[in-house]
């Protein structure tokens, strides 16, 4: 087990180097210039001597492979340098953004694991009944219905009934928790139900499968509680590919809530990736891809990890 | 209290303004005392990259950065497009109009609580006109014609100019034109880039990426009594519908750029008496660009053709209804006192009110150019308001006279690169003016060696000639003729042509007092003279 999780740790290193590599290069076919953007987006009457200082300034004027070879000098010294747009080093434009981001993945889990899991447990236990229905009209719905329309939804509704609106600045959780909450429970609960509804649906289908299988009819004729059955037997099977969902989920909300954050006018990831990429601030993009990516290969293998704390017949060899 | 013959005055100056939104009850309002405390908290609808006005061009930076700086003169906005003292106490100028001689504030002290000397407009001026190496000036160009910067005493800076400018005051009072101190620009040049130093109303507090700006009264500003705010908070929005959302709820008093009319409509029947909706025309203009290095837009019959097919007047009616666009106009903004009379303009090409007469023009101008099947692609940027109507109606008009257009909208890196690489075969371009002077407004059009902003890439002499002609001369009626000699050259040449000039919204709490309306969004941001009834 040791031994497969140091192998796989050291799997990502070449991982993330073929992302740093493939972003570079797929960065520089974009057509457009950020000190074009910076100096005449809004009609600025510059001269081109103005902008060709500019981009010497940044380093836009070195030959391709120089600014390359910089580029992963910084990756592998974890330096990802400073904003073009800004010129803050990328790490403090990220770390500002990235507890938010982090806080509302972490809720909108929160909400979607203590919600699906009875959900989708009590939708199988009582397969074409009147719940199991209404559990799928709740959950068709929550995949239909995209978060950020939830999300407004939620907004205008608490503007029409009681004339309120949640906090518009970030408040952190260890200054005042009740303000960081007010704030960030209601795109939690946007982005939540969504994620609520995808994952129940899975542990639905899953455990209606795992129930039909042999050792469930082999417990059950052994005379062990139903309670058991399911909690034991059942459930901590049909969680499995619940688990993956959950994972990448999780890890698509540090920086995939682009409208979402508009809608709750938060200060996230997703925000700035989308201001970065308009503005071609390749510095900047190029940090939180690196940034995304390590999530998902961290976050993959935290699941294959769990995959053997819940399947005992699962071992890493 | 202010007296009726001020209250009076300043109805007159509203309307000579064209701020129709001024209504009487506003004037009312206006005429309260002021009253100290509270804090502001505003929307923005941008984030500025960084703090220096000097590099700058975009609104972010002037509404972040004005309230803690101080300029040279202002704009007096009851009575714009006039100038008056802001660190400057009074100002003479010599009778060959060559010299113009400042007297500062005495007793004024930068946020640090250092003295505000004539040294430091001296080298805030250096640094505009002669940036060292690594500074960027945006308006280097603009104060090219000022020979030397003379300290006598530390209240008193004397520019020398090397030519008449007419324009040359109305540029002192350019809102980017923050005072720096001397002593900070010779630690850094770039100093103001990532810090904040001033003179101005209010201090800075703290500045979070993304999320907000906030200052605090400045208890040693030099102007007694002011400002009347403790202190602001402007929150950065990136979506309209949030913003409005913001300002519904109470969680913002006011958004000092502009609204569309759609939002304005919602704002009004939601809120009804609780909101104020300011207006006037706006210093913006959208313009129907060609690249006449291309074919077959490099033939004028062509330009003239397309240019002629758009009917402006109906055009003004629709988009207003649903754009920030609305009203007709030509290289000046309509309303301004040297712009060309309604009719007189309906006489130039493009600007005809029987569109019908316009667009058989039109199709006889392109079956003489071989252009009877004309296909091209419309280079727009990818911004809904108001970029998005104004192409779809682009299309519309040119369908009317049998010519095929794709509206292909951009990001701004990419539409930006292609405007001024010249990779486009027709644009829809844009000019931000932060003041009506025809120095500013008329630079656009002028050949491409001499005006980077001029993405139709023309070269014309006799424009070139008109405008300098213009620049110099300080005689209002004779300068207005070489104006319209410029416009009407320019328009029959269909270079490029406003298509609408933009119209201003602004939306306040009621409570939000002191804020003066202008046509210009760039004027008015230092919040000095603002105060809350509640």
């Amino acid at each position: 087990m040791l031994r497969y999780t140091i192998n796989r740790i050291l799997l990502t290193i070449p991982t993330l180097l073929g992302v740093a590599v493939l972003v570079f290069f797929m960065l520089r076919i974009v057509p457009g210039d950020i000190v074009e953007v910076k100096l005449r987006g809004d009609g600025g009457a510059v001269t081109q001597e103005t902008i060709e200082m500019e981009r010497h300034r940044l380093g836009l004027d070195k030959p391709l492979m120089v600014q390359f070879k910089d580029w992963m000098v910084g990756v592998v010294t974890f330096n990802y340098g400073i904003s073009m747009w800004t010129e803050r080093p990328v790490m403090e434009e990220i770390a500002i953004r990235l507890e938010l981001s982090l806080e509302v993945a972490i809720l909108a889990t929160l909400i979607a694991i203590l919600l699906a899991i009875p959900l989708g447990t009590t939708a199988a236990l009582y397969r074409d009944t009147w719940i199991d229905y209404l559990m799928r009209i709740l959950t068709i719905g929550g995949i239909s219905i995209p978060s950020f329309w939830f999300g407004m939804l939620i907004m205008l509704s608490l503007l029409a009934a009681f004339n309120w609106l949640p906090p518009i600045t970030f408040t952190p959780i260890y200054v005042d928790p009740v303000a960081n909450l007010t704030q960030l429970i209601w795109p939690a609960a946007a982005v939540g139900y969504r994620y609520c509804a995808v994952t129940a649906r899975m542990i639905r289908s899953s455990l209606l499968e795992v129930l039909s299988e042999d050792y469930i009819r082999t417990a059950r004729a052994k005379g062990v509680q139903e309670k058991l059955v399911i909690s034991r037997h059942a459930l901590r099977n049909a969680l499995l590919p619940a688990i993956t969902v959950i994972a990448l989920e999780f890890t698509f909300l540090i920086g995939g809530l682009v409208v979402t954050e508009q809608v709750f006018n938060l200060n996230g990831i997703g925000q700035l990736f989308v201001q970065s990429v308009s503005r071609n601030d390749f510095t900047l993009i190029q940090g939180m891809v690196m940034l995304i990516a390590a999530f998902y290969v961290f976050v993959n293998l935290a699941v294959d990890l769990l995959y053997a704390v819940f399947d005992p017949r699962i071992r890493y060899a | 209290m202010e007296s009726r013959r001020t209250t009076l005055k300043k109805i007159a100056g509203a309307f000579a303004l064209g701020v129709s939104g001024l209504s009487l009850e506003t004037m009312r309002a206006e005429a309260q005392s002021p009253k100290k405390g509270g804090t502001l908290t505003y929307a923005m609808s941008a984030e500025t990259p960084h703090y220096d006005g000097h590099g700058s061009d975009t609104f972010a930076t002037i509404q972040f950065s004005a309230p803690f700086y101080s300029t040279l003169l202002k704009f007096d906005l009851d009575k714009y497009p006039n100038v008056t003292g802001d660190l400057a106490q009074s100002y003479t100028v010599s009778p060959d109009k060559l010299i113009y001689t400042f007297k500062l504030h005495p007793n004024v002290k930068f946020h640090d609580g250092t003295p505000c000397t004539s040294a430091d407009v001296k080298a805030t001026y250096d640094r505009l006109r002669n940036p060292p190496q690594g500074v960027v000036s945006t308006r280097k160009a603009t104060f090219a014609d000022i020979a030397s910067i003379e300290t006598p005493d530390p209240l008193t800076v004397v520019f020398k100019l090397k030519a008449v400018n007419a324009a040359i005051l109305q540029h002192f009072g350019s809102p980017w034109n923050f005072i720096y101190s001397a002593k900070d620009l010779e630690k850094d040049p770039n100093w103001p880039k990532t810090h904040i130093n001033g003179t101005g109303a209010f201090t800075f507090v703290e500045h979070i990426k993304g999320s907000h700006v906030a200052g605090k009264r400045n208890e040693n500003y030099f102007k007694k009594g002011l400002p009347y705010l403790d202190g602001f908070k402007g929150v950065f929005f990136l979506q309209a519908a949030t913003m409005l959302n913001a300002l519904q709820g109470g969680q913002v008093q006011a958004e000092f750029r502009s609204i569309s009319e759609p939002e304005k409509q919602r704002l009004v029947q939601t809120m009804g008496d609780k909101i104020r909706i300011q207006e006037s025309s706006w210093t913006l203009n959208l313009l129907v660009c060609f690249n006449v290095e291309k074919k077959p837009f490099d033939d004028v019959r062509v330009r003239r053709a397309l240019v002629m097919a758009i009917d402006r007047w109906g055009g003004s009616k629709g988009l207003g209804q649903i754009s920030t666009l609305r009203s007709v106009g030509g290289v000046l903004r309509p309303g301004y006192p040297l712009a060309t009379p309604e009719a007189e303009l309906v006489k130039l090409p493009g600007f005809s009110k029987d569109i019908k007469k316009s667009r058989e023009e039109a199709k006889k101008l392109l079956k003489e150019a071989g252009q009877e099947n004309l296909k091209f692609t419309l280079h727009n940027r990818s911004i809904a308001q108001p970029y998005t109507p104004a192409g779809v109606f682009l299309v519309d008009q040119w369908r009317q006279i049998g010519v095929t257009v794709e509206n292909k909208q951009q990001e701004t890196a990419p539409y930006l690169a292609g405007l001024n690489s010249g990779n486009y075969d027709v644009a829809v371009d844009f000019s931000n003016l932060f003041m009506d002077d025809p120095s500013l407004a008329l630079s656009k059009y002028l050949s491409i060696d001499r005006s980077p902003d001029n993405r139709s890439r023309s070269k014309d002499a006799e424009l070139d000639k008109l405008y300098d002609a213009s620049m110099r001369e300080l005689d209002t009626k004779k300068r207005q003729a070489l104006i319209q000699a410029f416009e009407k050259r320019l328009f029959e040449q269909a270079y490029q042509q406003p298509l609408l000039w933009w119209y201003r919204m602004v939306p306040t709490h009621k409570s939000v007092m002191g804020w003066r309306m202008s046509p210009s969004h760039n004027l008015g941001q230092d919040l000095s003279d603002v105060w809350l009834s509640s």
